[in-house]
């Protein structure tokens, strides 16, 4: 059932690819996708990013109480924690939520109110149509809403170290420069890219082949954040396999 | 003309089409008419290609319709005009991005020239100036005017309907008709109209084709169906009993 689903996942894909009808539309599909996915997150993501890195320094601090271990390692070891693993993971989750609910109900409403139908009776590629742009916006907008996600929580492990005094200002700045591994970005940035395909596909897919009503719709919804979470999860293990 | 041969089409077990053949010629109206689950909207989704026919042959003018590749389909679908049964209008665009959408994708016209057209469909669907609202902000009857202009606005050689009168009041049913008639034979294009409504049978049914369980039982004119002595025709016809006492007056 499931190699069925990933198989008919696939034929999607091949058609989403499929030469656009005419690419003028298809830009100003992108931007606006983008302006939704991207711009329309930036508060969610800078808010959660912030506390986040906050949460995280305090919690580095209480488990490292003893005096052989520098006070500086809090600011690494958040800042490493930060790059590699919280912000393009906790950014894609969030993602998930709020833009593969909203594609999987927005492609599923238009099929079963047979919008799809109407579309392809015109001679447009629908899945092309519908999909590309969203999926063009996502592998853009994910790495720089994870990008700012990283400067946020290290900014905001700052914030809240120094304030509750685990740790002094100088101290989580020199933690934060220092033995810093350019790498670690650019394995960052490989999962949001991977992210961000799967936020938008993964929802889109589920949209897509939505048959019934109303229900229907929103069990897609449903279905569309759980398997997006899941394959998030399964392709942080697998891509930080790969490159570290 | 569009010619249908022998077009069989099952779901799991259950055999929708069982061998359905017809005619349909251009600039008059073509009525495929049934009860719930006689296969009317199966057939026009097969037609149109939104379902896949298990066997048989869709000809639009000798061009053989289920075996082209996706490219030739695109070709001959920018030739089609479609109205929905709930209009399928784009919910997130205004009356005239909706009628503007083909005109968009498939056109180099410029703004003005694509606007003029808009305002053409318009006026010829009785909704001059309502250009700036949107589908929810419409009638039933609006929706589906909309829905025929913007299936008019390529300048479609063939005019599919689904249900075009499902949720309309009588009067509007009949305005409906009217203007499906009306440009079938003004832009001579090959209209074909889903409906089990017997006012649009009477009314605009230049040739019919009746499907019951999946099969051609009957086909003919408006003129003809009343005098038929088919017993499954007579009973859909006649079913209500408006048109039981006038049965006779046909």
């Amino acid at each position: 059932m499931n190699f069925t689903n990933f198989g008919k996942y696939l034929l999607l894909l091949k058609a989403v690819f499929r030469r656009p009808e005419k690419f003028k539309i298809y830009l100003k599909a992108i931007f606006k996708q983008m302006d939704f996915i991207g711009v329309g997150s930036i508060g969610l993501i800078a808010i959660i990013s912030t506390f986040i890195g906050a949460v995280m320094t305090l919690q580095i601090a209480f488990q490292l109480v003893s005096d052989f271990i520098p006070k500086t390692i809090i600011g690494s070891v958040n800042r490493d924690s930060s790059i590699l693993e919280l912000s393009p993971t906790i950014t894609a989750i969030v993602l998930a939520g709020k833009i593969g609910s909203a594609i999987s109900s927005e492609i599923g409403t238009m099929r079963v109110s047979e919008q799809i139908d109407a579309l392809e009776i015109m001679g447009i590629n629908s899945p092309g149509y519908l999909i590309l742009p969203k999926i063009l916006a996502g592998i853009t907008m994910v790495p720089l809403l994870v990008i700012m996600s990283m400067f946020l929580s290290i900014g905001g492990g700052y914030l809240g170290g120094t304030l509750s005094g685990a740790v002094s200002p100088a101290e989580y700045i020199q933690g934060i420069t220092t033995d810093f591994n350019p790498y670690t970005i650019v394995v960052a940035l490989v999962k949001a890219f991977v992210f961000g395909f799967i936020i938008t596909s993964v929802p889109a897919y589920e949209g897509f082949y939505v048959k019934g009503g109303a229900l229907e719709v929103a069990q897609a919804s449903t279905r569309a954040v759980v398997v997006s979470c899941i394959s998030i999860l399964a392709c942080d293990y697998i891509v930080t396999q790969l490159l570290l | 003309m569009i010619e249908i041969k022998d077009i069989y089409k099952s779901f799991g077990d259950n055999e929708v089409l069982k061998g359905i053949s017809g005619k349909f010629e251009a600039g008059v109206t073509n009525l495929i008419i049934g009860g719930s689950g006689s296969g009317k909207t199966t057939l026009l989704k097969c037609m149109i290609g939104l379902h896949h026919p298990e066997q048989g042959s869709v000809e639009y003018d000798g061009r053989e319709f289920t075996t082209m590749n996706f490219e030739e389909k695109i070709e001959i679908r920018k030739e089609i005009g479609m109205l929905f049964q709930g209009s399928a209008l784009f919910d997130s665009m205004t009356v005239e991005e909706n009628i503007m959408f083909p005109l968009n994708m498939f056109t180099e016209q410029s703004r003005k020239e694509k606007l003029e057209r808009v305002n053409f469909c318009l006026e010829r669907v009785n909704l001059e100036g309502k250009n700036k609202l949107f589908p929810a902000e419409l009638s039933g009857g609006m929706k589906k005017r909309v829905g025929i202009a913007r299936a008019i606005a390529m300048n479609p050689k063939y005019l599919f309907v689904d249900e075009p009168n499902s949720g309309l009041d009588p009067k509007t049913s009949i305005v409906i008709d009217e203007l499906i008639k009306e440009l079938t034979e003004e832009y001579n294009t090959t209209t074909i109209v889903v409906t089990h409504d017997m006012n649009s049978v009477m009314g605009i049914g230049d040739y019919i084709l009746f499907l019951h369980e999946g099969k051609k039982f009957w086909e003919g004119s408006n003129k003809e169906i009343a005098h038929t002595d088919i017993q499954e025709l007579n009973d859909f016809v006649f079913a209500s009993r408006f048109m039981k006492a006038a049965k006779g007056k046909f």
